[in-house]
């Protein structure tokens, strides 16, 4: 545990070093605040008390946002070489693996954190649906951590951080949007296992309110996925 | 602590890089790993530090083997990659105070470590400054300081004194021995000078087999024990000379020295020393003989012979 702890720490600590943390956290709050208060359907657009803009702006940003902060997560060490110091520490492939994973996601975290003041804020303009809001919440969560595992299963595999950027958007926007208008062109089973695949169908429902076990499976076994894939990638280094 | 490794085999596809090797380290001895490029050295190690897994064989440090305790070898290992990886971001206590919590170390003695680390490195005035500012001697000792920062047993060099200028050389050689005389070290190296001035014992590998093992002294001698002397005779035509010494029975071969008029290198034949007869043959003839040294065999020349078929 204490292992896993000081990656994330060290990790953190570097993405604000290095100012990747202030750009990120201020070209989130800038985009999904414009959307949801100034532009396009915003919440006086929409004239109801809904954080749904917020959601499917945040949907997109983070999409694009969360590549860029892993791709430098394994790609970096792999190029520098430090990922065999880090490795012949007394610490596991999986504490490295998880602790990676930990830090971004709690960036992830910080920055959602700093939009509750939108949800306060709404929740003033008019009676709001707070199941709705925080269940939109979780399902950003789950996303974020889904591409979250995705990054950084794209960085371990490069020691270009260009590359891994560019290859988790490729993986991603597959779930993000492709699987999804797939499956409207397939009916039957096809059909239902590409909607299945597709992250937006999941979110829909979350930030629906509606949490379902399906949903919460899809996610998991996403971020598990790229996890074990990141490990296995960390070992097949070693043969 | 001492490293023992047994039959190890690496293959990279079809390429042994390192083909059945087995040797020992014991504790408070420093080794000398000598090698080409590409030799294996640096795999050895990495198999060693538990980083590669090895096709066959097993090494065990003390009495952990790579395969059922790598954990506990980890902790024991104080571990300094070629070219000396660093994050290059991080301030040099920031980095210090990572490796000891990696290290597990306890937290209310982590400090003190550092500050121990800093002062037995000499970084008391770079402390502050990002890892990726420092001069590549500096960055060498924050390599070092974060190889001793847990106190290990077994210490493993990759290259240690690469891209060092000639005062620092001395100065981390000077550490590696002192550090050395407790611990069980295996360095790497092809500056050979380096490795006579360090280490206490030599093994040089080739093509991922062990070619020679023994100290300076033994893999000198070892290199067939041929007395090889430079003379050089005034006078006298040089060709004639050159037949005469031919002519001696101890001398195995004659050779011009390039450049120098009359001198001449003799190798005697195994075992036999030529000083006496060449001196004789000189008198006999009536030239004068104006030098006669003994040429020591290098490490190096030992080095190419060993390596280069």
């Amino acid at each position: 545990m204490r292992a896993i702890w000081t990656i994330s720490k060290r990790e953190l600590q570097s993405f604000f070093d290095s100012l990747i943390a202030y750009i990120m956290l201020i070209a989130f709050l800038g985009f999904s605040g414009f959307f949801t208060w100034l532009f396009g359907s915003d919440v006086f657009f929409v004239k109801q008390a809904s954080l749904q803009s917020f959601f499917s702006i945040a949907y997109w940003t983070l999409f694009f946002f969360i590549p860029a902060l892993t791709m430098r997560l394994f790609a970096e060490e792999n190029r520098s070489g430090t990922i065999e110091l880090l490795l012949t520490k007394p610490v596991n492939d999986w504490q490295v693996v998880i602790g990676k994973f930990l830090s971004t996601f709690i960036l992830i975290l910080i920055a959602l954190a700093l939009t509750l003041p939108y949800y306060i804020t709404v929740a003033n303009l008019g009676p709001i649906d707070h199941g709705a809001v925080w269940s939109g919440y979780l399902g950003l969560i789950l996303i974020s951590a889904a591409y979250i595992s995705i990054g950084i299963f794209t960085s371990s595999i490069s020691n270009n951080q260009i590359v891994s950027y560019l290859l988790a958007l490729f993986i991603g926007i597959f779930f993000q949007i492709i699987f999804s208008m797939l499956s409207s062109n397939f009916s039957g089973f096809l059909g239902e296992m590409l909607s299945y695949l597709s992250v937006s169908t999941h979110f829909d429902s979350i930030s629906r309110g509606v949490i379902d076990s399906k949903d919460l499976i899809f996610f998991l076994s996403l971020i598990f996925l790229g996890l074990i894939l990141t490990e296995v990638n960390l070992a097949k280094k070693r043969l | 602590m001492d490293i023992v490794v047994e039959n190890l085999t690496k293959k990279y596809g079809a390429q042994r890089a390192v083909d059945n090797i087995s040797f020992r380290v014991k504790t408070g001895e420093i080794l000398g790993f000598l090698g080409p490029n590409g030799a294996g050295k640096t795999t050895t190690m990495k198999a060693i530090t538990t980083y590669l897994t090895p096709n066959e064989g097993n090494i065990y440090v003390g009495d952990y083997s790579i395969y059922e305790q790598p954990d506990e070898i980890k902790k024991n290992i104080g571990y300094l990659p070629e070219n000396n990886p660093l994050y290059s971001d991080m301030p040099v206590i920031d980095y210090l105070k990572f490796v000891a919590e990696l290290q597990g170390i306890e937290k209310s003695k982590i400090k003190e470590k550092i500050l121990e680390m800093i002062n037995v490195c000499g970084l008391e005035g770079e402390k502050h400054k990002k890892i990726g500012e420092l001069s590549k001697g500096y960055q060498q000792r924050v390599g070092l300081a974060q190889t001793l920062i847990h106190d290990p047993d077994v210490l493993i060099l990759d290259e240690p004194t690469v891209g060092l200028d000639p005062n620092q050389i001395v100065e981390i050689r000077e550490l590696i021995k002192k550090i050395g005389r407790e611990k069980t070290v295996l360095l790497s190296s092809h500056i050979l000078a380096e490795v006579e001035a360090t280490c206490d014992r030599i093994l040089i590998i080739n093509k991922g087999k062990i070619v020679a093992d023994g100290t300076s002294k033994d893999l000198r001698k070892q290199s067939e024990g041929k007395e090889i002397l430079k003379i050089k005779i005034e006078e006298g035509d040089k060709n004639d000379i050159f037949k005469a010494l031919q002519e001696v029975e101890t001398v195995g071969v004659v050779d011009f020295v390039t450049g120098e008029d009359n001198s001449f290198e003799i190798q005697s034949k195994p075992e036999l020393s030529s000083r006496k007869s060449i001196f004789k043959l000189c008198v006999d003839k009536g030239w004068y003989l104006t030098e006669m040294t003994p040429v020591e065999t290098k490490l190096e020349d030992v080095f190419r012979e060993l390596t280069m078929n």
